[in-house]
């Protein structure tokens, strides 16, 4: 298990150096600069400029720099945002991006789960239908649609919910974002954990619990859930992935000051270090996120021994 | 769609839909396609009592299935209305009505469907940029299914060390976080149409080299490809002409599913402003353009985001009932 962590650990290292070279290296043959503004800056300041952010190096150089640098931590200095390193920006916007797409993945698995086991259950009932009529239209719909539509149903017609703004993390406000980030992860849980039950309840092993006289209610929480729950474990790690991203639009409409925002944001300024630092911190997660799902699904699953 | 993926998980990198010696090989080659090959002939004979080939058989199962068949149905409407409705409206694309801004549906000028804030016609506008998202569809989609099946066939077929390199090539690739990367391409490229489709395609093809690449393995010891060997056929030819057809149930299926994802992809770009560019549209744009002006004018945003939800709506009934229709193990 330990050797096979570090093994993957260490996989995951020309991953990441890929993931760091291909961003560094686009964002500077893009054309423009993080200095080209409304005014045209007097060409003495600029070249003070660039060279006070070591942007008048040859590229190699720069690059090394930027290798450098990052194994300490620093992802350097942002362009836009004055005064504020990329590192004190993502600190500041992960904590909020993280409370948004953790409680949506929960909320996922706390209702996405039930509703494929009910439909498995009452297979070709009309909740089966209801559930997997409902999961599709949660796919079809997508969260940038949901969410505008959310905000002008509950927050600007009703009025019950704010249509936006962070306010510090306060529960109102948290209500629209997470519900429109969470509904296409519900809509693919459920429908997976129907699949995985269905195929389940089919086995020889829940003939066996049900030959030996348990009851139905046993049969299902006792025997059929743990295995069920592997694809859908599996699952865990495309759905973390597909939060993510969600995160970055969700953002964007709701106005939350997480860290999907500042990549937008920084992609539309050309704020070279503050893209470079969002997608170098989104992919560290992405792959951690990965191993963690995997390490999960061993502990779950006693046949998969990751002991090469 | 991300379902079929199974996850990140080491070398085990064989995605195969189906199990091996699935029905496929000795069927497949009537239909659409000609027969490419000698051996089918005499697979085809001894299979003959069944006496349906596997396109006739999907298709008969598929017309049986009426969520599909509507969900077709719709999509060709979508798709004709689309491509020659601009032509009957009597508004350009970015044409502008100096009576109407921001108008209500109406009958008055023909804005069936109202105006945007600057006058310009939103039916017109959908139904253009649903002449992007379908191409941007369709092309992306292309692309990541020539690359996907190339790259899995070479792979599967040549099996060994080739094989496992370029599986971990893919590996790596799967752990990319993919969807940063296109929206960095955007910006430093600019928003260019053809980087979507390059952009999109290259990202899309994953899942399909590994489903491709299970099959092919699948395939590869099966007697018609020996028999080929045995007849001098070259290795290119082997993959083009036997392995590849013989692979191409899964392969569809995957497609109908890959169809909604790059939609949904293009129309993300979109919405973030980093997708198509002015003058030219497409679904997300619109969808992006309606929600700033949501307070005042709601049809702005519902009209394309409905065009946008029935068209993946239809592509998702028709991918589940088209897997339905070519899984053997539903029959």
């Amino acid at each position: 298990m330990l050797i096979y962590t570090l093994k993957r650990l260490l996989q995951a290292v020309p991953t990441l150096l890929i993931v760091i070279t291909i961003s560094f290296f686009l964002m500077r043959v893009a054309p423009g600069g993080p200095f080209d503004g409304e005014r045209q800056l007097p060409p003495e300041i600029e070249a003070n400029l660039m060279a006070a952010y070591h942007l008048d190096e040859p590229l190699p150089m720069q690059y090394l720099r930027y290798m450098g640098n990052l194994l300490q931590g620093d992802f350097g200095p942002s362009f836009k945002y004055k005064d504020f390193s990329v590192t004190e920006l993502i600190m500041q916007g992960f904590p909020v991006s993280l409370e948004i797409g953790g409680l949506a993945i929960l909320l996922a698995l706390i209702i996405g789960l039930p509703l494929g086991i009910a439909a498995a259950i009452k297979r070709n009932s009309t909740v089966d239908y209801l559930v997997m009529g409902t999961a599709l239209t949660g796919i079809a719909v997508p969260n940038f649609v949901l969410a505008p539509i959310f905000a002008l149903v509950f927050g600007v017609l009703l009025g019950w919910l704010p249509a936006g703004g962070w306010n510090g993390g306060a529960l109102p406000n948290l209500v629209l974002p997470v519900v429109a980030l969470s509904i296409q992860q519900i809509a693919y849980i459920a429908r997976m954990m129907r699949a995985s039950m269905i195929e389940v309840l089919g086995s020889h092993f829940i003939r066996t619990a049900r030959a030996k006289g348990l009851n139905e209610g046993e049969v299902i929480f006792r025997h059929a859930i743990r295995p069920a729950l592997l694809p859908v474990m599996s699952y865990l790690g495309p759905a973390i992935a597909g939060i993510i991203t969600g995160s970055v639009v969700i953002e964007q409409i709701f106005g939350i000051p997480g860290i999907g925002r500042y990549f937008v944001q920084g992609a539309l300024n050309r704020d070279y270090t503050l893209v470079m630092g969002t997608v170098v911190f989104y992919g560290v997660l992405i792959v951690l996120m990965n191993l963690i799902v995997d390490l999960l699904y061993s502990a779950l699953d006693p046949q998969i021994r990751y002991d090469d | 769609m991300t379902s079929e993926s199974k996850p990140y998980s080491g070398d085990n990198a064989d995605g195969a839909p189906l199990p091996a010696g699935g029905p496929n090989p000795p069927h497949s080659h009537s239909g659409p396609n000609p027969p490419h090959s000698p051996e089918p002939e005499t697979t085809a004979a001894s299979a003959a009592p069944a006496g349906e080939s596997l396109a006739r058989d999907a298709w008969r199962r598929l017309s049986q299935n009426r969520a599909a068949m509507a969900s077709l149905a719709l999509l060709i409407a979508i798709v004709v209305v689309c491509v020659i409705g601009p032509w009957l409206l009597p508004w350009g694309l970015a044409e502008v009505d100096w009576n109407a801004f921001g108008t209500g549906p109406t009958l008055d000028n023909a804005h069936f469907l109202g105006t945007d804030a600057n006058g310009r016609d939103l039916l017109t506008r959908v139904l253009y940029g649903g002449r992007i998202s379908l191409s941007v569809a369709l092309v992306a989609s292309l692309v990541s299914l020539v690359i996907g099946v190339l790259y899995g066939a070479i792979s599967g077929y040549l099996g060994g060390r080739v094989d496992n390199l370029m599986m971990r090539f893919v590996d790596i690739m799967y752990s990319l976080p993919f969807m940063f990367l296109v929206i960095l391409l955007m910006v430093v490229f600019g928003r260019n149409i053809f980087l979507i489709y390059a952009a999109i395609g290259a990202v899309e093809w994953l899942d399909m080299a590994r489903i491709v690449r299970g099959q092919t393995l699948a395939l590869k010891r099966r007697e018609f490809i020996e028999a080929a060997h045995a007849l001098g056929v070259r290795d290119t030819k082997i993959v083009t002409r036997h392995l590849i057809p013989n692979a191409i149930g899964p392969v569809i299926i995957y497609v109908t599913l890959t169809v909604p994802k790059v939609i949904l992809l293009e129309s993300f770009l979109s919405f973030l402003g980093l997708g198509v560019q002015e003058p030219l549209t497409s679904w997300g744009v619109l969808i992006s353009e309606g929600v700033d002006m949501m307070e005042s004018a709601p049809w702005m945003l519902l009209v394309p985001s409905f065009f946008l939800a029935a068209t993946l709506f239809c592509l998702n009934f028709l991918g589940d009932g088209l897997r339905d229709a070519l899984d053997p193990r539903t029959r």
